[in-house]
């Protein structure tokens, strides 16, 4: 019966446009966008133990390459999609086989370096970029002659996305690599002592991840219809991390509500409390006083003890 | 009196108890105003005052224009183009405003700007991004203040020919705002028979600034600054540690010494020339009020923001006179506002066919007033367009303003 | 030449600022392994705690107000030592999400208490002074930041090296186990520690506030700073992050002049080659 939760979820998430007006539609939009975002760094930080914090490069790469080959060469929004995934992947071969030299503190800081080399030569690179002015007029595909410009039709297309997404690494941490790239984590070096190419299931989950990031780029280029180098800042990568964190790393529920409760604070929050970004950070401070592990086992765990 | 957030929303809340928006009258209904403002982060200082100045402006007609009550709704952006875009939607969405004061900065408007034209929201800005108002205009759009190379025209000519400088450097935040202010000001110096001899781009973030400093030709009579927030302030100070003050000019682009800036500054900003269309110092009926109430209230002199969303509120509230006060008709609202002739805290206004302003632009030495600095003005260039002296259809068949354009001919 | 003198003279004086910016993230992290990420917050709190305290009070000088904002920011960091971070000694992300929580609370409240605006630290006349050396000019205060960086590199080395509390502390990082057994408080020299790494950034911050000044944001330009420093001398290397500092000053001073197309990569550059190359870091022993 573990299903009727989610069941339950996902059908109050598909019902979501027929009750809410645009602005709360479109805010549902972006939390997906940012859970899938957390979602896929999930998969580096709670299920290989590395931590990232420069997963909007890939958000950036691919958000780029959909704008740049979108208006710059004018080819069709699916052509856009396909080149932007391509260029992810190629992206995230390379920084993978060089971040993963590294571990801890160093793989942290590589890849925040190279996400920050990503973000300068999109300040820079003005005649791709368009540099700080960012590139505007790109166009929301129409997946089977269906038109995305609703705020509705956005969101389901966006929530089909994601779910599947999150369905797959739900499918991809239960299966043997799954299970291979958690013993990686807790024994890596029992793991090669025992055979198993370490470095090579860490590079797949590197490529898994920043694919994934990749996806949420162009939904996020796509909501957005506009990119500027601000979306794959720093900051941008910190707040993957946080949510992931703060919702529970290592767990499917956690980055989903993770991300919510980020953008929600961030995004509608902000509305009402003008210190939103004091407010956000005693958030995080409270969930490491009494939820340390993240809001969804920490609540399982108060929970399982109330019983 | 500060218009919080929370309160205007009890407010509303109780109206909508009293009686459903739908079936009041139009006349008791408010004008709903969003102001897209940046109130944490590194460009809060501006948006701070922006929110000041509108609400001052609201404040001394007792919340009225037109004959109606106005509601003032604050989003704070952080800066952030993405926020941007999702504040710019909870203001049209959620709160239903009829018209946007801000945002603030160029990569913001940039971003909500295929929005605004699909919702039609009249929008009047403070950022300057050039294309905005010339070779991507937005119908929707209208600004009060300058475009990026507005000011700095003037400057080149000023420069060139009163101040008899020949050879100039300029330097700039690496950003399209400063690119486009200094690539203004490289054309008309150099039209006028100066030399630009180097350029220097920091990236924004650029953690010091004593490498740049270090290569500043010493040979150069003066340097134009292109700075905005807080790295004009923190160059200057290091460009006055490395002794530089007397050899090379700094000469300032319309935000390097705003009244912001100034309030931090000590002597070594004396005699400092600057360009912006507005002074705390302007003489005008207008400013003579707007200025020392700004001042009574914050303890400060008013700069660009402060000045320039007090100018579109007194252009909002004058378009909003001439149609009688309906903000619902958007079309006759923004058709008001660009036909907008009025005398405001920077002078005389009026817009070009692109929705962009055409006025007074100043030319302002540092000095101290009243123990304090101020940027006394010391020369009006009058009814400045964005086009300077140049025949629009020949400005517009260029391409924007950039770090490669105009190209440099004489580093 | 004039121009290799002044670059080189100003690589020093930036290594000097990097120096008192990233030791004390070196030292809590080499001893404790905590990632400090309020460490940008703590050295932005010591610039403004610097400019008010002269601002209030203008005699009593950069040096005084440099170790009073530092002992006030050690303060700060032995609170959030010994109610937050204490717990979370097995939880590495946990201390990733606080440390991040904490310097947006920081930054928030400096932004509420202190405003946007830019403000100046003020030197003394004689410092803010320009020095005439062979013919070309250079800020004295740049040099005196350099002379401050090398003397706390000494004390640190001294008091880490040559003191019973050292010797202790190492004791404590090697076997903490051990340590407790033979009787040396080791929680108390954590605290203790933490709160020398938080107040050498909010006096640094001071220090650097004349050049820097203090402006919101200004934590988040300099934490990347600190991390890049620290990763390229080698994590809990003292020698690591000196000479980190100054490699990086160097890097950057001429990185930019020569090659200005460079700017926005200049500072990662090196840190990718160094850490895929070495991973280690050019001076640590353990890897990070």
């Amino acid at each position: 019966m573990k299903w009727i939760p989610t069941a339950l979820v996902l059908a109050a998430a598909a019902l979501l446009p027929l009750l809410g007006g645009d602005f709360y539609v479109n805010l549902a939009s972006q939390i997906l966008v940012a859970v899938l975002m957390a979602a896929s760094l999930n998969l580096l930080v709670g299920y290989a133990g590395l931590t990232s914090l420069g997963q909007a490069a890939f958000l950036g790469v691919a958000a780029y390459t959909c704008a740049w080959t979108g208006v710059k060469l004018g080819v069709s929004p699916v052509v856009a999609a396909g080149l932007a995934c391509l260029m992810t992947l190629a992206v995230s071969a390379l920084f993978g086989a060089i971040a993963l030299r590294a571990s801890g503190l160093g793989f942290l800081m590589i890849t925040l370096a190279m996400s920050q080399v990503v973000w300068g030569l999109a300040y820079r690179l003005v005649a791709i970029s368009n540099g700080d002015n960012g590139i505007s007029g790109i166009v929301r595909p129409s997946p089977l002659g269906l038109s995305l410009d609703s705020p509705g039709a956005f969101y389901w297309f966006t929530l089909l996305v994601v779910v599947l997404a999150l369905w797959f690494i739900a499918i991809l941490v239960r299966s043997s690599f799954g299970a291979t790239l958690a013993g990686t984590r807790d024994q890596p070096q029992r793991m090669a002592a025992l055979g198993h190419n370490v470095w090579l299931i860490r590079f797949a989950a590197f490529m898994i991840s920043g694919f994934l990031a990749g996806i949420a780029g162009l939904l996020f280029v796509w909501y957005n219809k506009y990119i500027h180098p601000s979306a794959l800042s720093m900051t941008a990568s910190a707040e993957a991390l946080l949510a992931v964190i703060a919702g529970g790393s290592g767990t499917l529920a956690g980055p989903v509500v993770g991300a919510a409760v980020v953008v929600l604070l961030k995004n509608y929050a902000s509305a009402y409390v003008e210190r939103w970004n004091m407010m956000l950070g005693f958030v995080f401070l409270l969930i490491v006083l009494f939820l340390p592990e993240g809001i969804v086992p920490g609540v399982k765990r108060l929970l399982g003890r109330g019983r | 009196m500060q218009i919080s957030r929370r309160t205007l929303l009890q407010g509303t809340a109780g109206l909508a108890v009293a009686a459903p928006a739908s079936v009041r009258a139009a006349d008791g209904e408010p004008i709903r105003i969003g102001l897209l403002t940046v109130k944490t982060g590194p460009l809060a200082s501006g948006g701070i005052d922006m929110e000041v100045g509108m609400a001052m402006y609201l404040k001394e007609r007792n919340n009225m224009l037109a004959g109606r009550p106005v509601q003032l709704i604050v989003a704070d952006t952080g800066g952030v183009p993405a926020t941007a875009r999702v504040k710019t939607q909870e203001l049209v969405e959620k709160n239903n405003v009829h018209v946007l004061v801000g945002p603030l900065a160029a990569f913001e408007a940039l971003a909500i700007d295929d929005y605004i034209t699909e919702k039609q929201i009249p929008t009047l800005s403070v950022a300057a991004a050039e294309d905005m108002t010339q070779r991507h205009p937005n119908k929707w759009f209208v600004r009060a203040t300058s475009t990026s190379a507005q000011c700095a025209h003037p400057m080149g000519e000023y420069c060139a020919k009163v101040l008899g400088y020949k050879k100039m450097i300029t330097i700039a935040d690496d950003i399209a705002f400063g690119q486009e202010m200094t690539a203004g000001f490289q054309r008309v110096f150099e039209d006028n028979g100066g030399k630009i001899v180097q350029k220097l781009f920091p990236p924004l973030t650029a953690p010091d600034y004593g490498t740049y400093v270090a290569q500043v030709k010493s040979d150069a009579d003066a340097i134009f600054l292109g700075f905005a927030g807080s790295n004009g302030f923190r160059f200057l100070r290091q460009f006055n540690e490395y002794g530089l003050m007397d050899k090379v000019k700094p000469i300032g682009g319309m935000t390097a010494l705003d009244e912001a800036v100034l309030r931090n500054m000590g002597d070594e900003a004396l005699g400092i020339i600057t360009t912006c269309w507005y002074s705390a110092a302007l003489d005008n009926p207008q400013n003579k009020h707007f200025a020392p109430a700004f001042r009574a209230q914050t303890g400060y002199d008013p700069g660009f923001y402060a000045a320039g969303t007090y100018t579109n509120a007194e252009i909002l509230d004058v378009a909003l006179q001439s149609i009688g006060g309906k903000a619902e008709d958007k079309v006759a609202l923004m058709a008001a506002l660009r036909a907008t002739k009025t005398d405001t805290v920077r002078g005389p206004v009026r817009f070009d066919d692109l929705g962009n302003v055409v006025g007074n632009v100043y030319i302002r030495k540092v000095e101290r007033i009243d123990g304090r600095l101020m940027n006394a003005i010391i020369k009006t260039y009058p009814d400045v367009s964005q086009f300077w002296t140049y025949p629009p259809k020949e400005f517009l068949a260029n391409p924007v303003y950039s770090r490669d354009f105009p190209p440099a001919k004489n580093l | 030449m004039q121009f290799w003198i002044v670059q080189t003279l100003n690589s020093l004086a930036l290594g000097g600022l990097l120096f008192l910016l990233a030791s004390g993230f070196s030292l809590i992290f080499g001893l404790m392994r905590i990632a400090n990420l309020t460490h940008g917050a703590f050295f932005m709190l010591g610039a403004y705690l610097g400019a008010s305290l002269l601002r209030y009070d203008h005699d009593l000088g950069l040096w005084v107000s440099a170790l009073l904002a530092g002992l006030a920011v050690a303060a700060l960091g032995g609170l959030l030592e010994r109610f937050v971070l204490r717990r979370l000694s097995r939880n590495p992300l946990g201390q990733v999400l606080v440390t991040l929580g904490v310097s947006f609370i920081i930054a928030d409240a400096c932004l509420m208490a202190f405003g946007g605006d830019p403000i100046p630290v003020p030197t003394s006349r004689a410092l803010a002074r320009p020095m005439f050396v062979a013919g070309f000019v250079f800020p004295t205060y740049r040099l005196v930041v350099l002379g401050v960086a090398i003397l706390s590199a000494l004390a640190l080395h001294i008091l880490l090296d040559r003191t019973r509390i050292g010797a202790m502390i190492r004791a404590g990082v090697d076997d903490p186990a051990m340590a407790r057994a033979i009787g040396i408080p080791v929680s108390r020299l954590f605290t203790l520690t933490f709160c020398l790494g938080a107040g050498i950034a909010g006096a640094g911050g001071v220090l650097a506030g004349p050049i820097f000044s203090a402006y919101p944001g200004m934590d988040a330009d300099m934490l990347p700073l600190a991390l890049i420093v620290v990763i390229l001398g080698g994590v809990g290397s003292l020698m690591g992050a000196f000479v980190g500092s100054f490699i990086i000053g160097f890097i950057y001073t001429f990185g930019i002049a020569l090659v200005p197309d460079l700017a926005y990569v200049i500072l990662f550059l090196p840190m990718i080659i160094v850490i895929a190359l070495r991973p280690r870091g050019l001076f640590g022993r353990l890897a990070a």
